[in-house]
């Protein structure tokens, strides 16, 4: 009876499909039903490089505790897609279900004893219904969305909300997928027993959260940042905060009198164009962004390297992907985040920030904005494939109407008049970062050469080894200085509690709060960290050297953030230890348990024995 | 050391309508090697300006790197300048005039830092038509980084070290038509009559304006079989039209013989005047600018003048639709929004 009960709100849907069949928006709509019954859920694609044909997943958490991070193990596959099927058979948890297409018999080798098989002629059953091609295709996905509706007693009149705002001003849409819908559902009825044992309940565990994407949320962000010029280059999987913010400025920096828009969006003919453009618009006092992934990132060094020295306010989204190289392009990793801090030759260094929500993407992309005219430098926000194309439950977006724009120290011409004698990088306020001026200010002042070579205060060139050195200091202050302008850390406990802590960022921090749960129902506590910006800041300084043992959660091979640590930190190699996960899924607390418990063991059995 | 000038100004020099002399347009001393045809460019920069009564903070100047990308610093010291990366000084440019329309832009690359490193954004600034004027100042060879062959260098042709160049060499006037620019000149650094008149109606010019300047590198390449020594391209100019430009709000003069004068208005209304000496010159006929420059390369000969031009070209921000307002004078209230509409947002995402 309990472990009946445990299944209520608390399994994992998987869909196998085909790409490009038009199973997103159904899939999304079983998603969104259980969003709207107030039931925690977190959907993950997992879909191919590829625009047709080969198999993709949609796989659907459901999670009464409210943990949004991913679950290994599947309870319900739908599975609809012949080419990954054994495999699909394989990946189901014994007692598990295993949804399929009944129209042909199913091979002997599909057939595992342990697991449960509902079959719906869904073919059959879009053959008899439906006479157009296109229609019978789409149609078979509805079905499979009504009788999961009735398998797991999912609120039919949800869906037919769910349709209606989906079919806004196109009404005639909805009575037959309403009725695509009830076909699932009628089968169900008829021919099996229902609700499973797995199923949901209506609760009200999302209060006034939203469902939305991360790169959805960095796009309105840089809109509500008042970002102008836009340049970018396609590349999976940043591609939609660009499309995001495009259709946002449609709808919100149109002027409706003239047609003229308040917006310049450039596809640019690569990733060093992209940069450049966005270098040049900031030069010349325009809040500019671009978005790429890791092969994008790499090619932009060089530009870096010059926005840094230049120091040219610079906004970069860097929605990280598998490398290297073009790895694997379509999953998700943390591994741009040493590329990213030290980017470009010679000593750079470069402000990052790392979102975990949909809601702190729209925040830090805003703030990146400001940060990066306020320090006069590239800010790069670190999101990652996961968290910026899959939706995740998420706090609503806030925007207080009060909030100005920090353009950061810039000379208007009444300023200058008043100034004897402009130094472009002349370090007058004793924080390292100097004043500058937009082109076309003044007739006789301000005026000044940008250039990535050395240059004294005046911003004259000079090769003279003590301007070099001098302005190289400046940056490292400027540098201390970002120190307490970025995002603080988020913290989880007042005071520390154990020897023993852990640090992730990023998307890693939904197994990682599922994770210390799981240690506390163990008895195990360790306090946590939770990082959202580089340069480190005291806060994150104080936690690494006030624990012994350090677990650092990450999304790579090399323990990217942990070489971070302790080279920024000079902090002692032997404290930090790795936790990581670099197959391209998102991490989970289950693995993030494997690898801690064990270390944890062997770190009590070292401090006993010494 | 400082490269500044020390600033006197001759009380008697002529001023423009703005009051300015000349010497309001200069920059700091030129550092490059005596006798550099990029000075002479600079010159006819200087005095293009003066001429067209430009205010020097309303033109933000910009380059790439290589002795040519270093010369925005020797003209017009009142204006904001920015010496870039290697080649992609038109991805910079054009960030810049997306931000404010109402500035001038000058971009001045070098053969290498177009034809070689940066000849992909080249490319894409031609098409999108920027509202610039972009200069190379062509040498044949990588003056900065010692005399190297670059992608113009004629085929054939011997560079300092007695290296025959073995490859085609990228004819980038013909490329740019080709590409649809839509103001394509050519000239040569020691013409300074040519140069100026072309630098003015660049200036003008409401889209991309490409003037490529043969400009003889005499420390690498000015040695015999060069063909971009000076006294090769003294030998083998060919002018396709002398030409004036007057601008607008200067009267017209009309004092040339018919039928050697071809005016072609520009979209301010300014005028381009074509003294007609090469036969059947139409600077309007892109087809036969083409072929005139193809010809005129089988033979080994420099064509210059202006080559092609179409004065009603949409720039890049007409075509995109972008505010009459630079983007960059706008504010919060423009652009943000606010927090009513974001409650709507939410909401759609529930
Ligand atoms: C990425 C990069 N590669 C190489 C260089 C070295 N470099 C500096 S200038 C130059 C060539 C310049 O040639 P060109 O543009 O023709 O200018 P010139 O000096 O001839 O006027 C090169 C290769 C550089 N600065 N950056
Ligand atoms: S090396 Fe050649 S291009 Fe460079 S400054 Fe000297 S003459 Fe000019
Ligand atoms: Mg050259």
């Amino acid at each position: 009876m309990s472990s009946q009960k445990s299944k209520v709100n608390d399994f994992v849907v998987r869909f196998a499909n085909v790409n490009g069949t038009g199973s997103a928006s159904a899939n999304f709509l079983f998603t969104k039903a259980i969003f709207r019954m107030g039931i925690p859920v977190t959907p993950k694609n997992i879909f191919p490089s590829n625009i047709q044909g080969l198999p993709t997943w949609y796989e659907v958490r459901i999670s009464e505790k409210g943990y949004l991070g991913r679950r290994e193990g599947i309870d319900l596959m739908v599975a609809v897609n012949p080419q990954s099927m054994l495999n699909d058979v394989k990946s189901v948890k014994a007692g598990g279900y295993f949804l399929y297409d009944s129209s042909k018999k199913l091979h002997a080798e599909y057939i595992r004893e342990d697991i449960n098989y509902i079959g719906i002629p869904l073919m059959q059953m879009c053959n008899d219904a439906y006479s157009d091609a296109r229609q019978r295709q789409l149609f078979k996905n509805i079905i499979y969305v009504g009788a999961l509706a009735a398998l797991l007693d999912i609120d039919f009149k949800e869906l037919e909300g769910l349709l209606a705002d989906q079919f806004k001003g196109k009404e005639k849409l909805i009575p037959m997928n309403v009725k695509a819908l009830q076909m699932g559902v009628d089968y169900i009825h008829s021919n099996f027993k229902y609700p499973l044992d797995i199923r949901v309940e209506r609760r009200d565990l999302l209060g006034d959260s939203i469902l939305m994407e991360g790169n959805a949320a960095c796009g309105l962000g840089a809109l509500y940042a008042g970002a102008t010029v836009v340049a970018w280059y396609p590349i999976t999987p940043s591609t939609s905060v660009v499309e995001a913010f495009g259709n946002y400025a449609d709808e919100f920096r149109i002027d409706k009198i003239t047609g003229k828009r308040n917006v310049a969006i450039i596809q640019a003919e690569d990733e060093l164009a992209a940069i450049g453009m966005v270098i040049g618009a900031n030069w010349n006092g325009a809040r500019s962004f671009t978005a790429t992934s890791g092969p994008g990132l790499s090619l932009m060094n060089e530009f870096l390297g010059l926005a840094y020295f230049a120091e040219v306010p610079t906004v970069l989204i860097d929605v990280q992907r598998s490398g290297p190289s073009t790895g694997m392009p379509t999953r998700t990793q943390q591994s741009d985040v040493l590329e990213a801090a030290y980017a470009s030759h010679g000593d750079t260094k470069h402000v990052l920030l790392f979102p975990s929500t949909p809601k702190e993407c729209f925040d830090l992309t805003v703030d990146s904005f400001d940060i990066a005219e306020q320090l006069q430098t590239p800010v790069i926000l670190l999101t990652d494939l996961d968290l910026g194309m899959n939706d995740h439950c998420s706090a609503p977006l806030v925007w207080d109407d009060k909030r100005e724009y920090n353009r950061g120290k810039v000379l208007n011409a009444e300023q200058l008049d008043k100034i004897e004698k402009f130094g472009r990088y002349l370090d007058v306020d004793g924080d390292g970062i100097t004043y500058r001026t937009y082109p076309g200010t003044h007739p006789s002042k301000g005026s000044f050469f940008t250039r990535g070579t050395s240059r004294d205060e005046y911003a004259a060139y000079t090769e003279d080894s003590g301007a070099y050195e001098r302005n190289m200091d400046r940056l490292i202050k400027k540098w201390n200085t970002a120190k307490n302008i970025v995002s603080p850390p988020q913290v989880y406990q007042e005071k520390n509690h154990s020897e023993i802590g852990i640090l992730f960022f990023g998307t890693s921090q939904y197994a990682a709060e599922e994770a210390m749960d799981m240690l506390k129902d163990d008895g195990i506590v360790v306090d946590a960290i939770r990082i959202r910006a580089f340069p480190f800041n005291k806060t994150v300084e104080d936690f690494v050297n006030s624990h012994d043992s350090i677990f650092v959660i990450e999304q790579n091979r090399d323990g990217q953030m942990k070489s971070l640590l302790m080279i920024e930190l000079e902090a002692n190699a032997d404290k930090f230890i790795s936790v990581l996960n670099y197959d391209g899924m998102p991490i989970t607390a289950d693995n993030i348990i494997k690898q801690i418990s064990g270390k944890l063991k062997l770190k009590t059995e070292k401090s006993l024995n010494s | 050391m400082t490269y500044i000038k020390p600033k006197f100004r001759h009380p008697e020099l002529p001023k423009n309508k703005l009051g300015y002399s000349v010497d309001h347009y200069e920059g700091a001393l030129s550092t490059l090697c005596a006798g550099c045809g990029h000075d002479s460019i600079s010159a006819g920069i200087i005095q293009a300006a003066y001429e067209l009564n430009i205010e020097p903070h309303r033109l933000a100047k910009l380059s790439g790197i290589g002795c040519s990308s270093k010369t925005p610093a020797y003209f017009l010291s009142n204006s904001h300048g920015f010496n870039s990366v290697h080649g992609r000084m038109p991805s910079v440019a054009t960030g810049a005039a997306m931000a404010n329309r109402d500035l001038t832009y000058f971009g001045v690359s070098g053969d290498g830092d177009t034809a070689s490193i940066g000849m992909g954004q080249f490319v894409h600034v031609v098409r999108r038509n920027l509202n610039m004027t972009y200069i190379v100042m062509n040498n044949g060879c990588y003056g900065l980084t010692k005399g190297q062959d670059s992608a113009t260098a004629d085929q054939g042709s011997k560079n300092k070290s007695g290296n025959v160049n073995l490859f085609e060499s990228i004819d980038l006037a013909s490329l740019a038509i080709e590409l649809g620019a839509t103001f394509v000149a050519q000239s040569f650094s020691g013409d300074k009559s040519q140069l100026v008149p072309l630098i003015k109606a660049a200036m003008n010019h409401p889209g991309f304006a490409f003037i490529n300047v043969i400009s003889p590198c005499v420390t690498f390449n000015n040695n015999l079989g060069s063909t971009k020594s000076y006294d090769y391209v003294r030998d083998h100019v060919e002018a396709t039209a002398t030409i004036d430009f007057v601008p607008q709000m200067q009267e017209i003069s009309v004092d040339y013989g018919k039928g050697t004068q071809k005016n072609v208005t520009m979209h301010d209304g300014s005028v381009l005047q074509l003294h007609k000496l090469a036969e059947e010159w139409d600077p309007l006929d892109r087809q036969s600018a083409m072929n005139a420059v193809i010809n005129a390369k089988a033979k080994n000969e420099i064509l210059t003048g202006l080559l092609y031009v179409n004065p009603d070209a949409h720039d890049l921000h007409h075509m995109i639709k972008t505010s009459d307002h630079p983007l960059n004078s706008l504010t919060k209230a423009d652009l943000c929004p606010g927090s009513a509409i974001l409650v709507d947002i939410n909401a759609e995402l529930r």
